[in-house]
């Protein structure tokens, strides 16, 4: 509480999501190299692997344009993979908007910044400087950190172990399921979360790759607005 | 230019683009009671579903390996209240170690 009155805005300040998002920041960054060296692997040059994380720059959008060449599928195929994986981020940047509203040049750099991690360290936040500083310091930490790392992997990709020996997609596991935790404090979020959880596992071997966190986000919207109508009729 | 870097490019600007049209929806669409209370609930949904999609993606669909491990032991950390950094700590302690013993 103190620190929240204290909070002076200021966007780098070391506070728990500035914390939140340079941890974050490390885990993911390290699997740009396996990305590097997977893309590498798969038939593309160097500066292609550059691009892709400088530019599409969204995990598994990337993961699926390489998984798709590297499988001997058309690069046209691998488009469309890419595609419907990012498609989840204008659900993100919609609440992101609505959440931080960057005005004028900042929201076309808070677009290529706008990912899964970002979007859910600062919508795990209380104030809204916390929301501002959560985003920004993990967007940007995951980008230079993921960018160094491509190139890292794409140099040296045969010499460096796995990230799963190191433990690291446990790591972006328990990070995801510490940013939901303090929002499960009653039944109702805590029933719409293993809802969620059950649909995305449930529609994932028989969708397309990126299309079931959509239908959970459909899920969402079906029911905040069953439980809006809900309180509006105790409210009448 | 080659035909696979004019795909590079295309999917690149079709991420962006993805990401920016989200910013460019009208203020005004954004103020409605109904957005705020939506929003509420699809953070938990996004999250939670993150959160699976995390832990059971396999190349064709469903993989169950020691990302589950992870999971419980992430769990089992917030339940003793313990920080951010500990519990991300815990997760890729619990993943490692399993994978140690022979898990996939």
């Amino acid at each position: 509480m103190d620190d929240a009155l204290k909070d002076d805005g200021r966007l780098l300040r070391l506070t728990p999501a500035a914390r939140t998002g340079l941890s974050i920041s490390l885990a993911v960054a390290l699997y740009g190299i396996s990305f590097g060296a997977l893309a590498v692997a798969s038939g593309l040059t160097f500066w292609q692997a550059v691009a892709l994380s400088a530019l599409m720059f969204t995990g598994g959008s990337q993961f699926a344009f390489i998984g798709v060449l590297a499988s001997g599928g058309s690069p046209a195929t691998a488009f469309t993979g890419a595609t419907m994986l990012s498609m989840r981020n204008t659900i993100y940047a919609v609440q992101l908007k609505a959440l931080l509203n960057p005005a004028g040049a900042a929201k076309y750099a808070a677009a290529q910044v706008t990912i899964d991690e970002s979007m859910a360290v600062s919508t795990a936040q209380e104030s809204r400087a916390e929301q501002r500083r959560g985003f920004w310091i993990t967007g940007v930490g995951v980008y230079i950190g993921w960018n160094i790392a491509t190139v890292i992997g794409a140099v040296a990709g045969d010499f460096i172990a796995e990230p799963e020996a190191l433990g690291l997609d446990g790591a972006v596991v328990a990070a995801f399921l510490a940013l939901l935790w303090p929002r499960l404090r009653s039944r109702e979020p805590w029933a719409l979360a293993v809802l969620a959880a059950l649909v995305t596992t449930l529609t994932m071997p028989l969708v397309p790759a990126g299309i079931p966190i959509l239908i959970a986000a459909g899920v969402a919207v079906v029911w905040g607005l069953i439980s809006s109508r809900r309180q509006q009729e105790v409210a009448a | 230019m080659s035909e696979l870097w004019i795909w590079i490019l295309v999917a690149c600007a079709a991420a962006y683009a993805t990401k920016i049209i989200g910013y460019l929806v009208p203020a005004a669409w954004l103020q409605h009671r109904l957005v705020t209370q939506i929003s509420g609930v699809l953070t938990v949904a996004l999250l939670a579903a993150l959160v699976a999609m995390n832990t059971v993606s396999g190349d064709d669909g469903l993989a169950f390996d020691a990302r589950i491990g992870a999971l419980l032991a992430a769990a089992v950390a917030l339940i003793l209240r313990a920080p951010f950094i500990v519990v991300v700590i815990v997760g890729a302690g619990a993943a490692a170690g399993l994978r140690l013993l022979g898990v996939p």
